[in-house]
């Protein structure tokens, strides 16, 4: 299984309902519906993906997140996850109000645009990074809302949310000491488990 | 018939019928005292009987679904490209049943039939009969078939109205449904353009109140304006505009209203005029009928998600981008009961620019999709 998702499955309570947003070729749900005995949907809007998860027997919904989750009742779900596709949607800000509806908890993962590379990167050469992890141009990406570590703690903390569970991990999700020391600068992927204001 | 049966085709077919001599109650209320069922079969029934697949038709389908009844036909059955060996619905794996519904004017009972009671053709006589009426008579089907359970039942348009139905009213007996540019019940524009089509048949003067058979005529100019309005909803804008555009059947205008003109005129006539010579009139007006009444939702306080909580089959709902007939939000109506009723289902939304007539043409990722799904039924 893809590294952030061995680590995703960890947090996750055999027997629960989880929403999986973006949920790429089912592979989270599959497993987790083989291991832990989890029920749930992924969205997902990219054909071959929505193909690859009908052939492995996950309940794939073709929907894009943009338009929001208001077909999903509050506190329909144990867990909402989002794995690398927050950078990617029109209003990160909505989403995540949402996915603190419609969730008893939500598992988010995305990009640190504040490690020291992207730094480093910005700083010698004044452009915007383009790397083997980070591929696009600015004018042609899909991931038209970067931040980090920082910003998205400043986002939890406007939205209510309250953070359970955090984890800084490299490209090959690896979270060593260096993550560990000084996240925000030496962390490439952030992993956050957070719950909604009421809770 | 093409000069060679093509590999992936179910072959040379031939329809059974079916008779039934226990009563029918209807949801009308009356009775039918005795009725048969036309219907085809492809592939073979497995020992364990765990492998049959039935297909729900839409307004104007029937039994044959695919393959060939002889050599000299032109065309397969309406559905040939979605069921054969190695298509989406694999008649090497399933047991594919294909039936004509009871009012139909394919040999299953209907208006054109005699009426036992009266000796003549039932006509105007004929009771009105629901999409839960037929899924009664799909089941004493299945039943005489010696089919307990179905794999999956698959129907697109109307047909999925009745795979839908089916999870409602025999929730055991269906593992998987296929609901294909569908709806869960009739806007007020769909209705309005079955009313315009009804009306086109009833106020045509070879009509003579449904008893037209009796009379030796036919209301062919009714059912082919009922055609001609019906076609205009099956297709999208876009796909009109490529077909014929403004193109004109001669070189230039002629400032009358007798003449062919524009393509697209053309083309309709052909359609209605073709159809008013194979279909009954008073069987377009029963389907008419039986798609308007639809509305499983009406008895649970129009709470469709409360409507599927009986149901135990998976389901898997496909939509086609450019249907304004059965839009995608229309199919997303459906999705999002069965999301709430916690049951299984896959959502599709099929870029094609067909519009509601794409369910009938072969796509590549509707295909791809259907077969998929198809193929992840246990049998």
């Amino acid at each position: 299984m893809r590294a952030d998702l061995d680590i995703i499955q960890d947090w996750i309570p055999a027997g629960s309902r989880v929403l999986d947003l973006g949920c790429g070729n089912g592979e989270l749900l599959a497993w987790l519906r083989d291991h832990k005995q989890v029920s749930g949907y992924g969205l997902e809007i990219d054909p071959d993906n929505i193909a690859a998860c009908i052939d492995k027997g996950v309940n794939v919904i073709e929907q894009n997140l943009d338009l929001g989750l208001g077909n999903f009742a509050s506190d329909s779900f144990d867990m909402v996850v989002m794995t690398q596709a927050l950078q990617a949607v029109h209003y990160p800000d909505q989403l995540m109000k949402e996915m603190l509806r419609v969730g008893r908890q939500c598992i988010i993962t995305f990009p640190n645009f504040g490690h020291w590379r992207c730094r480093w990167y910005l700083a010698s050469k004044g452009r915007m990074p383009v790397s083997e992890f980070l591929p696009y141009t600015w004018y042609n990406t899909p991931n038209i809302h970067f931040c980090t570590f920082e910003d998205f703690e400043r986002l939890c903390q406007e939205s209510g949310a309250r953070v359970l569970e955090r984890l800084a991990v490299d490209r090959d999700h690896r979270h060593g000491w260096a993550s560990r020391l000084w996240p925000n600068l030496l962390g490439e992927i952030g992993i956050y488990r957070v719950t909604g204001p009421t809770r | 018939m093409p000069t060679a049966i093509p590999a992936d085709s179910v072959g040379l077919v031939s329809p059974q019928v079916a008779h039934f001599a226990e009563p029918l109650t209807l949801a009308c209320g009356r009775t039918l005292a005795d009725y048969q069922l036309i219907y085809e079969t492809y592939g073979e029934l497995n020992a364990s009987r765990s492998n049959a697949v039935l297909i729900c038709h839409a307004l104007s389908g029937h039994h044959h679904a695919a393959g060939y009844h002889s050599e000299d036909d032109r065309k397969p059955g309406w559905w040939d490209s979605c069921i054969g060996p190695g298509k989406a619905i694999d008649t090497e794996r399933f047991f594919v049943v294909s039936l004509n519904n009871l009012g139909g004017c394919n040999g299953s009972t209907g208006p054109s039939s005699t009426n036992p009671a009266s000796g003549r053709p039932y006509g105007a006589d004929f009771p009105v009969v629901t999409v839960e009426d037929w899924v009664h008579s799909q089941a004493r089907l299945a039943d005489r078939l010696g089919i307990a359970q179905w794999a999956a039942v698959v129907g697109g348009s109307l047909g999925g109205m009745q795979a839908l139905q089916w999870t409602i009213s025999y929730p055991e007996r269906v593992r998987h449904c296929l609901a294909i540019a569908s709806a869960p019940k009739l806007s007020a524009q769909n209705i309005a353009f079955n009313e315009v089509a009804r009306q086109a048949i009833l106020s045509d003067p070879e009509f003579h109140g449904g008893h037209f058979q009796e009379m030796g005529v036919i209301p062919k100019r009714g059912l082919m304006l009922a055609r001609m309005v019906g076609h205009i909803t099956y297709l999208s804008d876009d796909a009109m505009g490529t077909k014929f555009g403004r193109g004109l059947k001669s070189e230039k205008l002629n400032y009358d209203f007798n003449s062919v003109e524009f393509q697209v005129e053309s083309y309709l006539r052909y359609q209605g005029e073709e159809f008013s010579g194979r279909f009954d009139a008073n069987t377009y007006l029963l389907m008419t009928k039986a798609l308007d009444y639809f509305d499983p939702a009406a008895a649970n306080d129009d709470d469709l998600a409360k409507t599927f909580e009986v149901a135990k089959a998976d389901f898997c709902v496909m939509s086609f981008t450019t249907d304004w007939r059965f839009s995608p939000e229309r199919s997303r109506e459906i999705v999002d009961a069965l999301l709430a009723a916690r049951k299984n289902v896959c959502y599709l939304e099929i870029d094609a620019p067909q519009g509601h007539d794409a369910f009938l043409i072969p796509n590549p990722r509707y295909l791809q999709a259907f077969r998929g799904y198809m193929n992840r039924i246990a049998v």
